[in-house]
């Protein structure tokens, strides 16, 4: 069996030069302490990432993005396809499965301070991987034509239009004309499998790239004990020790969602009616539920802003900080600058899972 | 010695005049021509003033017309002259004048063709063949005359919504009298029926706003408002209710009933407290309607038992239909198209229960039968999501046996690899 | 910590008092769960790919009948969907489609041959030819699908 392996090795290093890979994937080293455990959920994020991608290929089988066809041909993938059943209770857990680990990717990042020199970069090819993320969330939620769906869809759009000067012309763009309608079913589903997928790519290959090619970061408080040498260098081979691990993380997530997917299978709902009424209690996917609940507690207006355009502004705010904190958060030492954005990351923590506890009791 | 004023007095007679005549236009109607009565009558305090404040509402008003239209006098007049006999005036008339009063124009074809040539001109002659018209004739000046349904100076059009006449509003309208006991005393018929009909479907019906539905008049008639005699009344709820009144007339019940002089669909649901009927008035049990007249072992008793019988396999198989496709739906497997089959089996059901005015048991059972197979299919149906569940399940059992295989595999596979 | 992926060392536990399975066993393990459970992700993914017997979510075209199935004068009551569906072949031989859902109270409605019209048995209510609410309660007209032969099949059409 090794000697196969080696022979189809050999054959490729001397095509593609393979060998350098064998060799940087032997060199590649993962530091060891405390923090350990939160470098798996980057791995764990690529690979619920394959999940939907596969999954959402065998979908594009049978789907049709039209309004007279999208309920109809989920509710044929539920019911008459052999297994459509697990491949589309999957895609759905996965992807908020999936939405949730990069949240905790991030933030543990955040406080690990993996965003210093010279990472700055990954951190803001991560970021926007983040919100292209929510943007697969927002953009699938709409496919199956459902009502919960469809309202969810026109509150969220509705927001763009708040965006100060080009706020129609955005609505409009998104939703493929002044309301919700199959356009919108359609172009969604566009941005969805072809334009999303293809920044997501991309954007992922400049991540990985530069995740390998800076190494792991260690947090600053691991690092001050290693210099000090009140802490051992203690590190593990990336292949094949941290990989078989992540494998193992990653049979776990693959037996959580078979389960989920049989025990818990995702709703169908009832067709859109886009003349009928929005549902009481109507509201956007857990993962936008604090912005929601927050736009809730805004008074109408403040002096002449009211507070959709005050809790855009806000969030937009917030969110341009935190793409940019790398370079805000300059100083890398101990000093106050770092305390300071380490306490605004637990706000930004606490808020987030304050607000959408709210919002869900 | 004349005073000195102004003016002369009939300077101020002039003066006043044109005051009015200018005052009349800032309150003149939008139609065009003049209309004096409205001018001046709007001006005055209680009963002279409150026709003129509300004719602007009034059909007649839109129309063109004014009150001397139906009042008679001078409209372009403004002066007390205008309500002289000489111009025709003809005040207000008297209870027992008011049909031919309406009549003048409403019964004269030419005349309202000029303003909708579509609508009847009969209302008056028809009036005459009721209740209420035969006994004006006789004296009676009680009974309902056009003012008392349709108003007056504020008179709707009857597809008018607030109208009085319109189909939500007829029963409150007839109720003003028919439900008042003192109003009524004397007349030997019950009050009861305005409190009796709000209880019945039909009346849940139009409030729920389907104004097909049958109000007082749709049974009695309207102008020519008589209750039905007891031969018409399947005939009357008939014209809604066609299937029923078609198989109890070719039932046994029919000729029965006619030669016994019985008022046939009320005798079961009653004339103006139609209650929704439930299975129960069908059959032998303590409710049922059938053994109020037959008795055990007579041939009517055993129908009944059987028709009964049917309806309820009928009605039990399709809440078993329906549960174990709930169940299965509750928990996650997709069965909408069952569900669809099964509403079949509930028409099934509606249309048993309108085959039982037929009271032939073998035409009930022939659609309960077919109602019980269609639901038996969807019970296998949900039965079969049921195990298709069961079957996932293991399937996942099976499946994450495998994983934890796997994982236990790469477990050892690592302590090994970096045991020494 | 380096690791050597190929120890020469025995496979005798070395006494630190875990357990120690030997290399062929866990070399078994591993595989067999590996074998199993690629085979648990690729087995429904393959049969997912097969197309099932009825092989579109048919929701706008339905084959209602075959020809010579309806006499002259006489209609049938189909399917379409999730609603009924009323396929009339008039006295001329023409062929005329409407939803059956009466827009009264949602009654399944019928051809009334003696009429030459849609009738609907619950309160009465009657279409003409073109679905028109001629008659008694309904307060809307049905709406009509399109009717086409396509060889012996009948197939009834409906819009979004």
């Amino acid at each position: 069996m090794a000697g196969i392996k080696r022979r189809i090795f050999g054959w490729l290093d001397e095509r593609i030069g393979g060998g350098s890979l064998e060799e940087f994937l032997r060199h590649k080293k993962v530091p060891l302490h405390r923090h350990t455990i939160w470098y798996y959920f980057g791995g764990m994020a690529l690979f619920l990432f394959v999940i939907q991608v596969l999954t959402g290929i065998l979908l594009l089988m049978y789907y049709r993005p039209t309004a007279s066809g999208a309920f109809e041909s989920v509710q044929f993938i539920m019911t008459q396809v052999k297994f459509g059943w697990l491949i589309r209770s999957i895609h759905s857990w996965s992807a908020n499965l999936m939405i949730l680990i990069v949240f905790i990717h991030m933030f543990s990042v955040y406080f690990m301070k993996a965003y210093r020199k010279p990472r700055e970069l990954t951190w803001v090819t991560g970021m926007l991987l983040f919100f292209i993320v929510l943007a697969f969330g927002f953009s699938g939620y709409l496919l199956p034509w459902n009502t919960l769906a469809f309202f969810a869809t026109k509150v969220g759009t509705d927001m763009a239009g708040f965006v100060p000067f080009f706020g129609k012309w955005i609505l409009v763009f998104l939703r493929g004309g002044k309301e919700v309608t199959g356009a919108t079913l359609t172009r969604f589903f566009g941005f969805h499998v072809a334009v999303l997928p293809g920044l997501a790519t991309l954007l992922l290959a400049l991540h990985l790239l530069l995740v390998q090619r800076l190494g792991m970061s260690v947090p600053p408080g691991v690092e001050k004990k290693i210099k000090e040498g009140k802490e051992p260098e203690r590190s593990m081979p990336f292949f094949p020790n941290f990989l078989l691990r992540d494998v193992m993380g990653w049979y776990g997530a693959l037996g959580a969602l078979g389960a989920l997917a049989a025990i818990f299978p995702w709703e169908l709902g009832v067709k859109a009616n886009p003349f009928g009424s929005a549902p009481a209690g109507i509201h956007p996917e857990w993962y936008f539920l604090f912005m929601y609940q927050t736009l809730k507690y805004l008074p109408p207006k403040i002096l002449f802003i009211n507070s959709e355009l005050l809790g855009l502004l806000g969030f937009g705010v917030a969110g341009a900080i935190w793409v940019l904190v790398p370079f805000l958060d300059y100083k890398h030492g101990f000093g106050r600058v770092t305390r300071f954005f380490t306490g605004l990351g637990i706000f930004a923590l606490g808020f987030i899972i304050v607000m959408s506890g709210l919002a869900l009791f | 010695m004349m005073r000195r004023f102004s003016g002369s007095s009939r300077m101020r007679g002039w003066a006043l005049g044109v005051a009015v005549v200018l005052w009349g236009f800032s309150a003149a109607p939008a139609s065009a021509q003049k209309d004096s009565c409205v001018a001046c009558h709007s001006n005055l305090p209680g009963e002279y003033g409150r026709p003129a404040k509300l004719f602007s509402s009034d059909i007649h008003h839109q129309a063109g017309l004014s009150c001397a239209d139906c009042h008679g006098g001078d409209r372009t007049d403004d002066s007390m002259n205008a309500m002289s006999p000489a111009k025709g005036f003809r005040g207000v008339p008297a209870k027992a004048q008011v049909p031919q009063f309406c009549g003048r124009c409403h019964s004269d074809p030419s005349y309202m063709r000029k303003f909708n040539p579509s609508l009847r001109t009969d209302q008056v002659s028809e009036y005459f063949t009721s209740v209420h018209g035969k006994r004006l004739k006789q004296g009676d000046t009680k009974v309902a005359v056009c003012v008392d349904c349709h108003s007056v100076h504020d008179i709707r059009a009857p597809s008018d919504p607030r109208a009085s006449v319109y189909p939500t509003n007829v029963a409150e309208t007839c109720a003003h009298c028919h439900a008042d006991a003192n109003y009524m005393k004397g007349y030997k018929i019950p009050t009861n029926q305005y409190a009796l009909y709000e209880k019945s479907v039909h009346a849940a019906a139009i409030a729920g706003g389907d104004t097909s539905a049958p109000t007082c008049s749709t049974c009695h008639g309207n102008h020519g408002a008589t209750p039905p005699g007891v031969s018409s009344v399947a005939n009357v709820c008939g014209t809604c209710h066609a299937m029923n009144e078609q198989l109890f007339e070719k039932s046994p019940h029919g000729a029965a009933f006619a030669r016994m002089g019985l008022p046939g669909c009320v005798q079961c649901h009653s004339n103006h407290e139609i209650l929704k009927p439930t299975d129960a008035l069908v059959g032998t049990g303590p409710k049922a309607i059938c053994v109020t007249c037959h008795v055990k072992g007579d041939n009517g008793y055993n129908t009944a038992q059987k028709i009964s019988e049917g309806l309820d396999n009928l009605k039990a198989g399709y809440q078993k239909a329906d549960q174990a496709l709930d169940t299965a739906e509750k928990s996650g497997m997709e069965v909408s198209p069952a569900k669809v089959e099964l509403t079949s089996a509930h028409s099934d059901l509606i249309k048993a229960r309108v085959a039982v005015h037929s009271f032939n048991a073998a035409d009930v059972l022939k659609i309960t039968n077919q109602g019980v197979e269609i639901s038996h299919k969807a019970y296998e149906a949900g039965i079969a999501a049921l195990h298709e569940r069961d079957y996932r399940r293991k399937g996942l059992a099976v499946a994450l046996i495998a994983i934890v295989i796997a994982m236990s595999g790469l477990y050892f596979k690592i302590r090994r690899s970096e045991r020494g | 910590m380096e690791v050597d992926l190929n120890p020469q060392k025995s496979t005798a536990g070395d006494g630190d008092g875990k357990p120690d399975l030997g290399r062929r066993w866990v070399n078994l393990i591993l595989g067999s769960g590996v074998v199993a459970t690629l085979a648990a992700f690729v087995y429904p993914a393959i049969r997912y790919v097969i197309p099932p017997p009825v092989s579109e979510a048919t929701n706008l075209t339905v084959v209602a009948a075959r020809v010579g199935e309806l006499k002259n004068n006489s209609a049938k009551v189909f399917r379409f969907g999730s609603e009924p569906a009323i396929l009339v072949r008039m006295a001329d031989g023409a062929y005329r489609a409407f939803t059956a859902v009466c827009t009264h109270l949602g009654c399944t409605v019928q051809y009334r041959a003696d009429l030459h019209e849609i009738w609907c048995p619950c309160h009465n209510g009657i279409y003409d030819m073109q679905g028109r609410n001629v008659s008694g309660p309904p307060p809307r007209p049905l709406a009509e699908y399109k009717v086409h032969i396509q060889g012996e099949d009948i197939v009834v059409v409906r819009n979004a």
